[in-house]
């Protein structure tokens, strides 16, 4: 059995401490809005946040986030950046298929919470482990800085 | 998918059944799939001609004759809420709302109102031009241009009779405004949509209801508008096939033949079986003759661990080696193949004052869509339900109730959101809904019954073939002293993505499949003596259309060849393309003066950076891209690409600019990492580490134009992705004097 404390809620599991926390999420928990792309940590469609912080869930085993706070895209319009982002995105119309756009905007969200006015550098390091292959990303771009805008 | 010459889909689909195990008439399916009697089956057997102004015309005219039933496609709520009911797969593109715009358009109704879902799997809802419910071919919004609008104008209409008869007023003293009846005169009675409906929709549908006949009177169409489905896409609600939740649902993993047609010959299963989760270890046979195991287990992570853990003996096919079979395309390039386009002196190259002389290499590409594929089947003694992100919705349908020994009509196929496709999920061999089909039949077999949900790995998808075809092209261009084409002498080497499906016999003209020469036989620009042939090997690897087909390959030759002509000739690469188009191809002549005026093409280059063009017709619009590129450390960098397109009307500015974005980026993605390669039959990428997508840090600064029309509408999800990697090409000769020719490019070769 492990505790986990996902979007505010003590849950626990009774599955394999090697089991990624992805899979948790997805087949034991029914979150599906975090997104299984590769299972190597190489798109970043998985991204959910730990303490606060970017991680690939399809890497991370749940025996290593017991007791951590982890947060989905499922609860991330509680955030107030989160939704931000989230309210960025459907005004630049960023999205096509969707498929990524769970780790795009977990991603986007933990980087302003950390930079409030990021560069288009910061851009760049923040949000280049997540892949999109509809090739959102100017417009990935543009909802970022729009919501930079919002915040400040 | 475009080039299909359709005698209506009925053709295909009775291939379909008569190819596959399972002999179905055409009129049992078309009872199976609901629509006999209904007269909706399109029945059209126009003649066809080639391309897709045929195809559009077909599927218009064919729009036009046939009253669809609003009902089908519209359900207005007592709230006033408008549903549209798409008939095309979701996957990107747009279609939720573009066509939602298209019915909003003629139905006056209020676009805050306006939502969108996926229709059923039903023979009501194919395509007005093929007979076949499908996305491909980037035809949603040409075809269904006057369809979706007919209805929506045939509903308004039906609003109207409905008040008339309430208010025992005569009809033309009815109006419509934004989803309001108004009584022009009289009580000046008003009535919201939602009061109307449920009388409106028992009427009888109008059999003719005017559409617009004026762009001027556009109210929506043309208006940058923001997609329906960002919302549910932003918060993790939207549901794709992969996030399919069902009672008692299980999760299968396959282990395939590391080589496409191989066989599990013995199996160790214990390993595998001690995984906690584990329901059960079964065989199956997978695509292309081949068998496989697979594991059922109650997450994707345990049957993934314990598949890994299997230990399979296969028989395997002698397999390709990608090397090897180069060198034998090249060999076959020497050779001229099955005539393709013959016009004039073939010798003429021969007699030239001078000739470039080139050969072209292109990879199998992978989809490599996000998603992995998945499908999920509950199968039941005499009912089956299939959830996935079809673009095939009746191949996939038929041929699963094939697979399950059913009749199609016993068979519910619901489409999911997909995240992304490309290709990939209008297979004519449905080889992942079969297999997942087949899966379920196991399980049924060894008594469990539950539904499943089969999952790929990105390695299995990645690896599991249907690849763009591997080509070589090796072409003879003749010039006269001025540099002006004399001769054009040009060969392909390729697979047949079409030879041997149910679409062969529309697709495929005295062994020449269409969608290889495409872009190349039918070339706007004036080149006399021109031949070309084609040579269609038999390769075990299985192929499949990628995002634009035949268009990846065939703009890459000609646009690259055209722009050393222009510079054998000392000209600049625009004015010499201009001068080799004649007056009737208008579109491509406003798209390069508008591409040339918005990329600043008459300044210099930035320093340090070469600039190239290329423009390109595909699926009925005209598309060109500017690119600046620079080359540093044999690293190519495209710092800014301008684009212009013609695709006829633009029904959603923002989507088209979204489209041709997108599909610069997938053809840029080719260009600079695109290959799968096999050694004795086995694919030797897996996974993004391997084969690379564009990252955000890698992309160029972007702008897209639309030339204005007010023509129908044309293609706007594939044509951005052929002038893309032509356009670099050209623009890393203007920077470094190397003219590439090889796929992916490499400059350390």
């Amino acid at each position: 059995m492990i505790e986990l404390n996902i979007n505010g809620r003590a849950m626990t599991l009774d599955a394999d401490p090697s089991t990624p926390l992805l899979w948790a999420l997805r087949d034991n928990l029914g979150l599906t809005g975090t997104k299984f792309g590769c299972g190597v940590a190489a798109c970043g469609a998985c991204t959910v946040h730990v303490d606060g912080q970017p991680r690939r869930a399809c890497i991370t085993p749940i025996s290593s986030v017991a007791g951590a706070r982890i947060t989905t895209i499922e609860a991330i319009e509680t955030d107030r950046i989160g939704r931000v982002v989230q309210d960025a995105w459907v005004r630049n119309d960023v999205v096509q298929c969707g498929y990524c756009q769970s780790g795009q905007v977990m991603a986007a969200t933990a980087l302003l919470r950390d930079k409030k006015n990021p560069s288009d550098r910061d851009i760049d390091e923040a949000m280049t482990g997540i892949l999109c292959r509809c090739g959102t990303y100017a417009r990935v771009r543009a909802a970022i800085k729009d919501a930079a805008k919002s915040l400040t | 998918m475009h080039r299909l010459l359709t005698e209506a889909g009925s053709d295909i689909i009775e291939s379909l059944s008569t190819e596959r195990a399972r002999r179905l008439s055409r009129r049992d399916f078309l009872k199976a799939t609901g629509m006999a009697g209904g007269g909706l089956m399109l029945a059209i057997g126009l003649p066809g001609d080639g391309g897709f102004g045929g195809q559009l015309a077909q599927a218009q005219q064919a729009a036009d004759q046939v009253p669809y039933p609003p009902a089908a496609f519209v359900r207005i709520g007592t709230d006033d809420s408008v549903t549209v009911l798409i008939n095309k797969l979701e996957f990107g593109q747009g279609v939720f709302t573009s066509m939602a715009m298209l019915v909003a358009e003629d139905l006056d109704c209020n676009w805050s109102k306006v939502r969108a879902q996926h229709a059923p799997a039903a023979q009501v809802y194919a395509h007005p031009g093929f007979g076949i419910q499908m996305t491909g071919g980037s035809m949603s919004i040409a075809s269904s241009w006057r369809q979706y609008r007919a209805i929506g104008a045939s509903a308004r209409l039906m609003l109207i009779q409905a008040a008339a008869k309430e208010w025992g007023v005569s009809a033309e003293r009815i109006d419509t405004r934004a989803g309001t009846v108004i009584e022009l005169g009289g009580q000046r009675r008003r009535a919201s949509y939602g009061s109307l409906a449920e009388a409106a929709m028992k009427l009888p549908a109008p059999a003719r209801a005017g559409i617009k006949a004026d762009a001027k009177d556009f109210e929506i169409i043309g208006k940058p508008t923001r997609r329906l489905d960002s919302r549910e896409k932003v918060n993790g609600s939207a549901e794709f096939g992969i996030d399919k939740k069902l009672p008692g649902l299980r999760v299968a993993v396959v282990a395939r033949p590391p080589v496409f047609g191989g066989r599990a010959a013995k199996v160790d299963p214990e390993k595998a079986k001690a995984i906690k989760g584990v329901v059960a270890v079964l065989p199956v046979q997978v695509d292309r003759g081949g068998t496989g195991v697979a594991v059922i287990a109650d997450g994707y992570w345990p049957a993934k661990q314990a598949r890994d853990l299997l230990a399979i003996e296969w028989t395997l096919p002698v397999g390709v080696t990608t090397t090897e079979q180069l060198a034998q395309y090249r060999q076959l390039a020497q050779q001229p193949g099955l005539p393709a386009r013959r016009d004039g002196d073939a010798n003429a190259v021969a007699a030239a004052a001078r000739r470039i002389d080139a050969e072209f290499t292109f990879p199998y590409l992978a989809h490599a869509a996000m998603e992995p594929l998945n499908c999920v089947v509950d199968l039941k003694a005499d009912r089956m339900t299939i959830w996935c992100g079809s673009q095939f919705q009746t191949v996939d349908q038929v041929l699963a109730a094939t697979a399950a020994g059913l009749k199609p009509e016993q068979v519910d196929l619901v489409t999911t959101f997909a995240g992304g496709g490309f290709g990939r999920r209008a297979n004519p061999a449905s080889d992942y809904v079969v297999e997942a089909v087949r899966v379920a039949g196991e399980m049924k077999k060894a008594g469990i019954n539950a539904p499943v949900k089969v999952i790929w790995s990105r390695e299995d998808d990645m690896k599991g073939g249907y690849y763009r075809p591997l080509h070589v092209h090796r072409v003879s261009v003749g010039l006269d002293e001025k540099g002006i084409p004399s001769a054009w002498q040009h060969v392909i080497v390729g697979q047949s993505i079409i030879k041997g499906t149910a679409f062969e016999k529309h697709m495929v003209k005295d062994g020449v499949d269409a969608t290889m020469t495409e872009g190349i036989a039918d070339t706007p620009y004036r080149l006399p003596n021109m031949q070309v042939s084609v040579h269609h090997p038999e390769v075990g690897v299985p192929v499949l259309w990628w995002r634009s087909v035949g268009h990846t390959h065939t703009a890459f030759v000609m646009e690259t060849l055209i722009d050393e002509m222009a510079a054998a000739a000392k000209q600049d690469p625009i004015a010499y393309r201009l001068a080799l188009l004649d007056n009737k191809h208008a579109r491509h002549r406003a798209v390069l003066a508008l591409v040339r005026e918005k990329s600043d093409w008459s300044r210099p280059a930035p320093k340090g950076r070469g600039r190239g063009v290329a423009v390109h017709e595909s699926f009925g619009s005209v598309c060109a891209h500017v690119v600046e590129a620079s080359v540093e450390d044999k690293r190519i960098r495209v710092h800014r690409v301008t684009s212009a397109i013609d695709c006829g009307t633009a029904v959603n500015p923002l989507t088209i600019e979204a489209q041709v974005q997108s599909a610069m980026v997938y053809g840029l993605s080719a260009a600079l990492y695109g290959k799968i390669t096999l050694a004795g039959g086995r694919v030797e990428q897996g996974n993004f580490t391997d084969y690379p997508l564009l990252r955000i840090d890698e992309m160029p600064q972007m702008s897209v134009h639309i030339v204005p029309s007010t023509a129908a509408p044309t293609g706007v999800g594939e044509p951005g992705t052929p002038p893309i990697a032509p356009a670099v090409a050209n623009a890393v000769a203007a920077a470094t004097g190397k003219r590439l020719r090889n796929l992916p490019f490499d400059l350390n070769a």
